[in-house]
């Protein structure tokens, strides 16, 4: 069993090593607290190493997620002083500038315990917001599992087969571009945690979400994209985004699903005059 | 690519957000202000009470308001052409920066005019 | 929100676009050297042209409003997304009612 109280003073460090006064929130939501250990300082130190140093030196109950160390996973994300950061990309000296830190989980998402999250919600928000890709049939009309029949003739620009089978798409065309735009999303949730709307609305997917819903209406060869513009029009869609940007504020790959969703807006207002006109 | 921090501030405030809000609190006030507006303009059945309406709105504390009705509709008004901007043009974020400043500009010479109207 | 409600929200806020400047610049003009109830309906008695002008202004900023309020009761109160409906129909339909006896009011001779 780990220690569960604070520690009050400062244990000393080598060499006059200054120190590090660091709150990390503990427990549950309904039992929760924030308890303040004492790291010390070192050059090149981000704030995944005062994680690290708190469970194995300070307090082995300490639970967190990490797996990488190198930014590339996603999945040290927390909150830290308030933002919403990948840990082992983020420098100390460079959110802390008087020896402190505030370490908590990533918002918007239940607490297991301490600064792990539940991403249940985050992902089937994902699935929801229909980002997989949907096989286009050969025949004239193809009927998926979400109860509507498209025609690949409806995807306007779909792309035709070359010698070898393989659906030809130039990687500077227009769609292909808008999706490369997106596609670098490695699921972090960060977007998710800094989102004002998803605070807000239980039912909003959310930027990652639309996201790759966008990167998705951008693929040529998806066989559903009336479906897709369908599921994204619904309640909790894409058109509750009020642009705040939050999410392209503090994506560590530099995304913007605000511009990925407006995009989205704008081919569902297409979509609905078109279909006005049909009727 | 930048990996490492965006931002320093322990506060999760940037320009979007206070946009965003504005936009909001400035649509509620008016919101609430229209029904009072076009209750009063039906005064004017009457012509006598609506001239006594007149006169009362030059009661300085109504002359305040009025400025601040005014200028939530301006900045309603400034911020909703960002949103525009943003969703139909599909801005970048650089880009949506500039148009926040633009009407933070356009709304600090507007109220300036209205000053002067004012005084 | 849904596509319907802010297809309507988005067209209601471009037709505004003439309104609100029309309408800004009528007030600072009419403020000037005071506001008096002569000079406001003096403009608007018996006048078709401003009968149309705010009698569309009326329609589309009820509309405006009313999903504005929805979306707000939504997001920051604890009300239901029907129950935010139900309210921000009947804010809507109020407002157009008494605008448009407003504008009744103002322009009938």
């Amino acid at each position: 069993m780990g220690r569960t109280d604070p520690i009050d003073s400062p244990p000393e460090g080598r060499d006059n090593q200054d120190m590090l006064a660091v709150e990390v929130h503990r427990g549950t939501e309904d039992d929760s607290r924030f308890d303040t250990f004492y790291v010390p300082m070192s050059e090149n130190q981000s704030v995944l190493d005062v994680v690290t140093h708190i469970q194995r030196f300070l307090d082995p109950g300490l639970a967190y997620r990490f797996a990488c160390r190198v930014g590339v996973c996603g999945s040290c994300a927390m909150t830290v002083n308030g933002i919403p950061r990948w840990t082992c990309r983020t420098h100390v000296s460079r959110v802390s500038s008087n020896g402190t830190l505030r370490i908590g989980p990533l918002k918007n998402l239940p607490v297991i315990r301490d600064l792990v999250t539940d991403m249940t919600d985050f992902f089937e928000k994902w699935q929801k917001a229909r980002g997989r890709f949907v096989e286009p049939s050969d025949s004239d009309t193809v009927s998926d599992n979400l109860g509507s029949s498209t025609t690949a003739a409806s995807n306007k620009s779909f792309p035709v087969r070359g010698e070898n089978g393989l659906y030809v798409i130039p990687p500077d065309g227009a769609a292909r571009s808008e999706a490369n735009a997106a596609i670098e999303c490695i699921n972090c949730g960060v977007c998710y945690s800094a989102c004002d709307v998803v605070r807000w609305r239980s039912d909003y997917f959310g930027p990652a979400a639309l996201n790759r819903a966008w990167a998705a209406l951008n693929d040529e060869r998806d066989g559903d994209h009336e479906g897709l513009l369908r599921m994204i029009s619904s309640n909790g869609g894409c058109h509750n985004c009020h642009s705040h940007q939050s999410c392209a504020t503090h994506c560590p790959v530099e995304l913007n699903p605000t511009q990925s969703i407006a995009g989205l807006k704008k081919a569902s207002v297409k979509a609905s005059f078109r279909a006005g006109r049909q009727k | 690519m930048n990996y490492s921090t965006l931002r320093n501030s322990p506060s999760r405030w940037h320009w979007g957000l206070v946009a965003a809000v504005v936009h909001r609190l400035s649509g509620l006030l008016i919101a609430v202000f229209l029904p009072f507006h076009f209750l009063s303009l039906g005064l004017a059945f009457e012509s006598e009470a609506f001239s006594d309406f007149i006169a009362w709105t030059s009661n300085p504390l109504v002359k305040i308001s009025e400025f601040f009705l005014v200028a939530a509709l301006a900045v309603h008004f400034a911020g909703g052409l960002r949103i525009l901007a943003l969703e139909f043009l599909q801005f970048s974020k650089a880009q949506s920066f500039f148009i926040s400043l633009s009407f933070a500009v356009s709304i600090v010479v507007g109220l300036l005019f209205l000053l002067s109207v004012f005084s | 929100m849904n596509i319907r409600s802010y297809l309507v929200q988005r067209i209601s806020a471009i037709v505004m676009v003439p309104f609100v400047v029309t309408h800004l610049i009528v007030i600072i003009l009419a403020v000037q050297n005071g506001l008096s109830a002569e000079e406001i309906l003096g403009r608007t008695r018996g006048s078709f042209g401003w009968a149309v002008f705010y009698g569309v202004f009326v329609l589309a900023v009820s509309a405006h409003a009313a999903i504005g309020v929805e979306t707000v009761l939504t997001e920051w109160t604890t009300l239901r997304q029907r129950s935010a409906t139900l309210v921000a129909h009947i804010f809507g339909f109020l407002l157009i009612i008494i605008g448009l006896r407003a504008i009744f009011a103002v322009i009938s001779p």
